[in-house]
Formats: C-alpha cells, sequence, structure tokens
C-alpha cells in the first residue's frame, strides 16, 4: 500500500491515488462467485458438507444396486440348511494356505448337556472362497434377466455364512440383501403418497388461507393427535390375509404415507405462505399473470427443493415404521423378506443373548436412517445459497 | 507534532479477510480518533465499515479474520492494542471503556430481560458498585438520554418501546459506563427522518457533556456533516479519503467522494431549482384520480372463536388527489403512514373501503373505473400500470434468469414472438443501462442498484403509462440512488411516464416529483407542488420533515425545534393543525393549488 495515512497526522487530508469510474461499476458484477443457475449454487453448497455427501453417495448406490440385489446374496433368502441352524457367523481367511481366499467349515457336535449343537472351524480343511463366480439357483436382475452370478460364492461342498443363520438355517447376509429391496423401497412409496396428500392439502391451505387453512389445519392436528403405533397396527390388522405379499407391501406403504402426511402438508403450507409475501409473486400478480402461471412459474421452482428435502428428513420415519410394524407381526408377512421381518425373530430374548447375529439387520436400519438424515440436513442447508 | 498528546485510538493498516484465498474485505486501513472527538467512516454496503468496527470490538462475524495491523487504544492510564488483545482482557475494556450501539435495536436489545436489567447487566459487569448505586447510575442514563419516565423505562421490556426509544435504551446501555470510545454502527438508518434527528442530536449532547469519542459508521453524508469532526471514506475495503469534514466534504479531492457528494440529495437547491418549473397543466388531462380512498383493518383475531374486539385500525383516510398526465406525484410519510398502502388499493392490491373511486384515463382516452375492474379488463389495466417495488433482492424470482424475468410479461399478455421478446429484453436491459449480456445470467450475481434496473426493465417491458414507486430507492446505496433517479427522469422524458412515487425520504422526493402529498397517520396533512411545499411550508409536520432531513452541507445544522413540534402524534401539533382521533380538520387551500390540512 503506497502513502499510507499516517495515522498522527490528525489535519491531513489524505486522498487514495486509486481511481474509480461510475460507468465500469455499474456494469461490474456485485457478486461474480454467485454468478450460476441456482441448482449449482446448492450443489456447490452441498458439496461442501462431506457427510452429506458421503450419504448422499451410499444411498444413491444402495438404491442403484437394489435391483441386482441378488448379485451380493451368497444364497437365495429362502434356502433352508438343516445342518446349519443357527450358525454363528463364519471368516473369510485371505491370503492363507496358499490361496488368496479361504474359509475354513463349520462343524458341529451336540453339546451333550444343552442338546444344543456347537459350531467350530475346522481349521485343517481349508476350502478356497470364489469371487464374482456362478453357483446356486438363479435370481432375477432388474425385473428381466435371470442369473446366477454372484459376488461371492461358497466353496464346493461347504457352507459360507458371512452373517451366520438363522432358525431355519437360511443365510442372514443374503436376507439381508434381500430385504433391503423391500424394506427401502417401502419408504419411497410412502413418501411419494405422503407428498401427493400433502402437496394439494398444504397448497390449498397456503393459497387459499381462511376457511380452506382453517379446516387442513385443524385435520393435521388432529392426524398429528393420534397414537401412532395402534393406528398402525390397526390399519395393518385390517389388510385382508389371503393378499399376497405384493398387495400387503403396497397396502403396507400406502398405511405409512396415509398416517405421515401431515409434516409435509405443514411444510408445503407454510412455505405458501411465505411465498404468497414474496415481492417477485406479488410482482407477477400485478403483471396479471393467472393463479396457475403463479404457482406454477413461481412458487413452485422456489420451493420444491425445500419440499425435497424435507420428503428425504421424513423417508427414515417411513422405514422406522415398516420396521416396527414387521417386528411386531402386522407387517409384510413371509415369504417376503424385510428388515423388520428378519428382527421379528429377535423377538425373543433368549434367542437374542444365544444368537446375537440375528439383530444382523439392525446395522443396516441404523446406517439408512442416519445417512437420510444427513443428506436431509445437507440439502436443507444447502437450499438457500445466496449468502 | 510531538507537543499534541497521542490519540485515543490509532488503527494501523488492519486487514480483515474471510480466508487466505478470498481478497481482504478491509485492506490496509490507517485511521485515529482524538479524545472526545467524532470520525465518521462513510461507505456503501460491502465497503467493510461495519467490519471494521466490528474488529474493534471483537466480534467479527464467523470465518473473518483480523490478518494483520494494530489498532493502539489508549485510555486510563493503559495503552492496549485492540487486535492484539486476549479476549478475556477485550471483554473487559469493551463495555467499560469502548461502548457499541448497533443499528437495529430490537435485536440488539433481549426480549426476555427489561431494558434497566439490561443496562445495569453493564455495570455490574465492569464496576464494584453496589446495587442502589448501579440503579441510581441507570436512572440517571435513562433521564439524560430522554426517557420522560426513568422509573418506567428501567422496568419496561425492549418490545413496549417505540423504535426511537429503544435506541435510546440502546445508547444508554453503550454510554453508561461512561466509556471513552462509542462505536456507532448505523445507529439511526432504521428510524424515521425524525427520529433519527432527535437521536443523533442526543448523540452529540452526550458527547459533549461526557466528552467521549465517537466513531459513526454511516453510508449518509448528511449524517456525517451534522455530526463528525473527521471523516474517512471507504470504498471496497479500502480508504479512499480522509481528513477533516470541511476538507473531504467541502473540497472532496478523490472522484468516488466527489460522487458520494454529488449523489446526495438536497432539499434546498431542489426547492430553488424547482421554483422556476411550470405548474402543471389542468387536471383537464389527469391519468389518475383518486377520491374518498379508505382501507379499515378488522381488528386482528386471537384464534377461532374470536370474533375480534377492539377498534379497527383505520390505516388509510379520506385520501384524494389528481396526477396530471406526464408529471410526477410524491406520496411522502413516516413508516405507518398508510402510504404504500395506498399505492396497492390503486393496484388493486388490496381492497378499499367501499365508496372510494379510483379512476384512471389512459392514452386511449377511456375511462377506467379502477376498482370495478375484473377479468380481462383488469389484465388489460395491469399491463398499463406497473409497480416498481423496495427491495430488489425480493422483487426478482431466483429461480429465473433475467431474460427470462423481462420477456413474462410479454408472455403473459401474449404480446410478440419468443424471438421478438427477447430482442425487446435486449433493448429494455440497454434502456435501464445495462449491458444485454447479462440476459443469461440469475439476479443474484447483481447488485442491488443492477437489480433495480432490472425490475425497473421489467415494469416497462408492457410499455406502460404509470409507474407505481414503492421506495424504490430506499433499500440503494446513496450513489446507486442518485443514478437510478436519473433513470426514473430520463425514462419519464422519453416515455412520456407519468409516477406515483411514494417515498419517505423528502430530499429524493424535492429532487423528483412535481406534486407532493405528505401522509401522517392515514391522511395527506399538506399537498402541493414541490416549490411551494419546500418553498413555503405550512404544517407543522412538513416543516419537521424538511428540519430533520440530514442533508451534506456543512452550514446546515438540524432545527431540533422544528422536528419537535411537528413529529408528535397529531394531537400534539399545535392549533389550527391538531386533531384528536377522527376529528381531522379539512385540507384548506392556503395558496393555488396549494393546500393543508388546517382548521380554517
Amino acid at each position: 500500500m503506497t502513502a499510507a495515512p499516517d495515522p498522527r497526522d490528525r489535519d491531513g487530508h489524505y486522498i487514495s491515488p486509486e481511481g474509480y469510474d461510475a460507468a465500469e461499476a455499474l456494469q461490474e458484477l456485485d457478486r461474480r462467485d454467485l454468478d450460476a443457475p441456482t441448482r449449482r449454487l446448492v450443489w456447490r453448497r452441498f458439496r461442501r458438507n462431506r457427510l452429506a455427501l458421503a450419504s448422499g453417495a451410499l444411498l444413491a448406490f444402495l438404491y442403484l444396486a437394489l435391483p441386482f440385489a441378488g448379485f451380493f446374496a451368497p444364497y437365495d433368502p429362502a434356502q433352508r440348511n438343516a445342518d446349519a441352524i443357527f450358525k454363528p457367523p463364519q471368516a473369510i481367511h485371505f491370503l492363507t494356505a496358499g490361496r488368496f481366499a479361504v474359509t475354513y467349515p463349520m462343524v458341529s457336535e451336540l453339546d451333550l448337556e444343552t442338546f444344543t449343537p456347537r459350531f467350530a472351524a475346522d481349521t485343517g480343511d481349508p476350502r478356497p472362497v470364489r469371487f464374482v463366480a456362478r453357483c446356486g439357483p438363479d435370481w432375477t436382475a432388474a425385473f428381466v434377466v435371470r442369473t446366477n452370478l454372484r459376488l461371492i460364492c461358497p466353496p464346493e461342498g461347504a457352507d459360507l455364512n458371512l452373517l451366520g443363520t438363522d432358525r431355519l438355517g437360511r443365510d442372514v447376509l443374503s436376507r439381508l440383501v434381500i430385504g433391503a429391496q423391500l424394506s427401502l423401497t417401502v419408504g419411497l412409496i410412502g413418501v411419494a403418497i405422503s407428498f401427493a396428500i400433502g402437496m394439494v392439502l398444504g397448497g390449498l391451505a397456503g393459497y387459499f388461507g381462511g376457511l380452506a387453512d382453517a379446516a387442513v389445519s385443524r385435520a393435521i392436528e388432529i392426524v398429528r393427535s393420534l397414537p401412532e403405533l395402534p393406528i398402525w397396527l390397526a390399519l395393518s390388522a385390517a389388510i385382508p390375509p389371503a393378499w399376497g405379499p405384493v398387495s400387503v407391501f403396497l397396502m403396507i406403504s400406502v398405511i405409512l404415507g396415509l398416517l405421515d402426511w401431515p409434516g409435509l402438508a405443514r411444510a408445503v403450507r407454510s412455505k405458501f405462505l411465505a411465498l404468497r409475501e414474496e415481492e417477485y409473486v406479488r410482482a407477477a400478480e400485478l403483471m396479471g399473470a393467472s393463479t396457475g402461471r403463479i404457482i406454477g412459474r413461481h412458487m413452485m421452482p422456489n420451493f420444491t427443493s425445500h419440499l425435497v428435502a424435507s420428503a428425504t428428513l421424513s423417508i427414515p420415519s417411513m422405514i422406522l415404521g415398516e420396521t416396527a410394524l414387521s417386528l411386531l407381526g402386522l407387517g409384510l408377512r413371509p415369504p417376503a423378506v424385510s428388515w423388520g421381518l428378519m428382527l421379528n425373530d429377535a423377538l425373543d430374548l433368549t434367542a437374542v443373548e444365544i444368537y446375537p447375529w440375528l439383530l444382523a439387520p439392525m446395522l443396516p436400519v441404523f446406517v439408512v436412517v442416519l445417512a437420510f438424515s444427513f443428506l436431509g440436513d445437507g440439502l436443507r442447508d444447502a437450499l438457500d445459497p445466496y449468502s | 507534532m510531538s507537543s499534541a498528546p497521542p490519540p485515543l485510538l490509532a488503527v494501523t493498516d488492519l486487514t480483515v479477510s474471510f480466508g487466505p484465498a478470498l481478497p481482504p474485505v478491509v485492506d490496509g486501513l490507517s485511521f485515529s480518533i482524538d479524545a472526545g472527538q467524532t470520525l465518521a467512516i462513510v461507505g456503501e454496503s460491502g465497503s467493510g465499515k461495519t467490519l471494521t468496527g466490528r474488529a474493534l470490538m471483537g466480534i467479527l462475524p464467523r470465518g473473518a479474520q483480523v490478518v494483520r495491523g494494530r489498532a493502539q487504544f489508549r485510555a486510563g492510564g493503559e495503552d492496549s492494542d485492540l487486535l492484539s488483545l486476549p479476549a478475556a482482557a477485550l471483554r473487559r475494556l469493551c463495555g467499560k471503556r469502548i461502548g457499541m450501539i448497533f443499528q437495529e435495536p430490537m435485536s440488539a436489545l433481549s426480549p426476555l430481560h427489561t431494558v434497566g436489567a439490561q443496562v445495569a447487566e453493564v455495570l455490574e459487569l465492569h464496576s464494584a458498585l453496589p446495587a442502589a448505586e448501579i440503579r441510581a447510575r441507570c436512572l440517571a442514563t435513562f433521564a439524560e438520554v430522554g426517557f420522560p419516565d426513568p422509573g418506567r423505562a428501567f422496568a419496561a421490556y425492549p418490545f413496549e418501546l417505540s423504535g426511537g426509544l429503544r435506541q435510546r435504551a440502546m445508547i444508554a446501555m453503550a454510554v453508561v459506563a461512561e466509556p471513552d470510545l462509542v462505536i456507532a454502527d448505523e445507529p439511526t438508518t432504521a428510524l424515521d427522518v425524525t427520529t433519527q434527528a432527535q437521536v443523533l442530536d442526543l448523540l452529540k449532547s452526550l458527547q459533549a457533556r461526557r466528552g467521549m469519542a465517537l466513531m459513526l459508521i454511516t453510508h449518509d453524508l448528511g449524517v456525517v456533516c451534522a455530526m463528525a469532526d473527521r471523516v474517512a471514506v471507504m470504498r471496497r475495503g479500502r480508504l479512499m479519503e480522509a481528513g477533516s469534514v470541511a476538507a473531504v466534504i467541502g473540497a472532496p479531492g478523490h472522484a468516488y467522494t466527489r460522487a458520494l457528494v454529488a449523489a446526495a440529495p438536497q432539499v434546498a437547491a431542489q426547492a430553488a431549482a424547482a421554483t422556476e418549473a411550470a405548474a402543471p397543466a389542468a387536471a383537464a388531462d389527469a391519468i389518475l384520480a383518486v377520491s374518498g380512498l379508505n382501507k379499515t383493518y378488522p381488528p386482528r383475531r386471537r384464534g377461532l372463536f374470536d370474533r375480534g374486539r377492539g377498534a379497527p385500525v383505520a390505516a388509510v383516510r379520506d385520501v384524494a388527489f389528481t396526477l396530471p398526465r406526464g408529471s410526477t406525484l410524491a406520496v411522502v410519510g413516516e413508516s405507518g403512514s398508510g402510504k404504500t398502502t395506498v399505492a396497492r388499493m390503486i393496484l388493486r392490491a388490496e381492497r378499499a373501503d367501499p365508496g372510494a373511486r379510483v379512476a384512471f384515463r389512459g392514452r386511449d382516452g377511456q375511462m377506467r373505473d379502477v376498482l370495478t375492474l375484473d377479468g380481462a379488463a383488469l389484465k388489460a389495466f395491469r399491463a398499463r400500470v406497473q409497480m416498481v417495488f423496495q427491495d430488489p433482492y425480493a422483487a426478482l424470482s431466483p429461480r429465473m434468469t433475467v431474460a427470462e424475468i423481462l420477456t413474462e410479461p410479454l408472455a403473459i399478455h401474449g404480446r410478440l414472438s419468443p424471438h421478438d421478446r427477447r430482442d425487446r429484453a435486449a433493448a429494455l436491459m440497454r434502456q435501464v443501462g445495462l449491458s444485454p449480456d447479462h440476459l443469461a445470467r440469475y439476479p443474484h450475481a447483481f447488485s442491488g442498484g443492477q437489480r433495480q434496473r432490472i425490475a425497473i426493465a421489467r415494469a416497462l417491458a408492457l410499455d406502460p403509462e404509470l409507474l407505481v414507486c414503492d421506495e424504490p430507492t430506499s433499500a440503494l446505496d446513496v450513489s446507486v440512488q442518485a443514478q437510478v433517479l436519473d433513470l426514473f427522469r430520463a425514462l419519464k422524458d422519453a416515455r412520456g411516464l407519468s409516477y406515483l412515487f411514494i417515498s419517505h425520504n423528502l430530499p429524493v422526493v424535492a429532487d423528483m416529483a412535481d406534486q407532493v402529498a405528505v401522509m401522517r397517520a392515514g391522511r395527506i396533512v399538506e399537498q402541493g407542488p414541490v416549490a411551494a411545499l419546500f418553498g413555503n411550508p405550512v404544517h407543522p409536520y412538513t416543516r419537521a420533515l424538511i428540519a430533520a432531513s440530514p442533508e451534506p452541507v456543512l452550514t446546515r445544522r438540524l432545527d431540533l425545534r422544528l422536528v419537535a413540534q411537528g413529529a408528535g402524534p397529531p394531537h400534539d401539533w399545535p392549533a389550527p393543525f391538531g386533531y384528536r382521533g377522527d376529528d381531522a380538520p379539512p385540507l384548506t387551500e392556503v395558496a393555488p393549488t396549494h393546500f393543508v390540512r388546517m382548521a380554517a
């Protein structure tokens, strides 16, 4: 800095040598850093939140992998093995016995005191594990292709239950992977339904106000004040027992969606109320724009992103809801496989004590719910990227 | 030079940055303040003036940090560098030796504690006085800052006080510990003009009585002239010019300071210039004639079963005026005067009470009764009357490009082909002084002034005849305000526009208008041609407004006697102007086309 004013010279008249050009200042962009469409600014802001970004990537991977879940399951989820009931988790050993990956078959012997089988690894008999190989029955990829290509194949003549087996000798890992298909999609369908209801009712309340607003707001409060679990139970109990697993699954999604809409309706309503007071909406009104145009061109683009964030944050409660219902035996019914149904096996305390691996489905529930929460938080924080 | 006592505060090379990769927001700033002196730091938004004050108090926002510099503060025999002082030591100094006054007193005072408790807390933290003594000191300070009843103020919560009184409480808090330096960050920007004048006067008298130094951060050169001894002009974090007020404002040396001084509107000069202007044409060719305009808001209902108790609120009472084609009518008033409601009713954004009449006669000569229009007729009316909003940051949708914003009115009214619309958008941009290269950009990349230009371009897209401007420059910097006003004037000449100009700022209005209507408490209290209104104001409220407007004229001092006479509510006005409730005197013609609300 040249010719800085001397703070001691109190009578001096300092004039900076820098120039000033009013005409140039007029054209200059004030916020060069914000010179981009909103979606890119949102992305730029979102990207800075590492946790949300990682959560988003994880969820994207999980959902994209759902149609190909069979590839990640070593067994068919319904395949029983009478020799391996309540078998504990088995490990893969890498770079042992001159092989890349081997496993030691589990040998069971009956404990004559408790009359339960006791499993121990037979370390004298290393069996090679195959990766990306063909084994077991065919599974259907993305509803079309039938194949038996799998990521991990158990060794010939032996079993490989990485997370153990359940009371029918079914592979817990395979059921976990296949169960994700139902457990993860129930949230999406439920949110879609509650989104539709919430949008319509919240929009009506927010745009028209007055009586419509009062009616919708009271309805929201009534639905919110109903005890959630008994209502779920009552509604699920009303599903005819003769229905197939797919219909039951859809009904459960509908029930979850029907009870979840108040939160979204509230979000939509408050956003509508706020946006209606925005000056650019008023400007459009004063231009003579029709109601449809104001909602479609001015309000929607400015609040859909908020709704996506709200919806993301409400998916976890759907997943937890399905888990809770199935856990209580009122949700999905076998032969469907879901995380909640698997945890149903873990209702028995003694079983949990002796066979703790039955609690394995809690981990993916935990991870997915957290990931949705992080992602939703990140989205919400990134929505106002103009500062 | 060595004989002079060292300055109270000497800042050298202060540099503040939001991160090593970003350019500094305050860049190598040096200045000094002597004991008992007032230094004004002047700058527009983004100049770094507020961050300078906050850096000295150690309350920079998250992410900002002092990169280098010293701030030598000498008081009470101590000599310390504010910027390198440990947080605890700085806290001891702040409040005791340095007081701070914030812009927004509502958010600077805690709503859950009484004003008295908050002011007393300063003394509790910084002195060992007994409780009774603290209370006595607080009450004395409250009396000193002009609370009519210090005891009541002590027990009041911030929301029970008006904006002006809240700022007085804030000032009491800053000065109660008798600091040597008070940093005031835009202390009057949130206040009405008449309140501002009184608060400025209070600061000045406090300063004289207590011999404290004042660092006044402001964007308003008028405030500078009324208050400061020395001034430092900042732009984009850098010092542009510094010196005594007489030198800097009287003979600005830097191009930017010259632009600022030239941009500041002045009542006196404008009123003189306006006297030569011919009186507007007879009301025969009125584009807009309003009569009997009232707006009553029902009392607020609390809950579903409350039918609404209490008295209805009369926001606008009996407003009538005529706007000749091609001229500008300014409606002036402070917040709550009903001026914006008038504009909104004329635009049909709000429903007027029954009995009002708003007649609009377009270029086609057809008379329209605005309040009864509907459907296609209302849409056609909207094309002829457009609005420019106060806040250019809120008036443009963040999800639309400038091109989409400018072509939308054309699309709504089905004018031109999509290709021609784009050409028209480019032409509009050029007309408001912006490059058409900006069409593909989004509004958030632009400054407030540029956005207001875009908003004006949008209002012009349909080729309207009447533009209703609701405080179109009050959110803008002074230099930008002058440019936008110039743009309004140029457009008026080029397109034969008529303006209804809503403002709280008399100097701006003096610059723009042919006719002025001054509103207070829902009524027009004085109305007439600009020259008459400024040259010969009759109503005490008009005179208070004029007297209270700070102007960048060195010789002009605020006349508080006039302000005090007219700034109060209507029942405080002297006869024959004062009235109570709805019992207002009629508008009386004191001179041709000059009306004043007074008893005959």
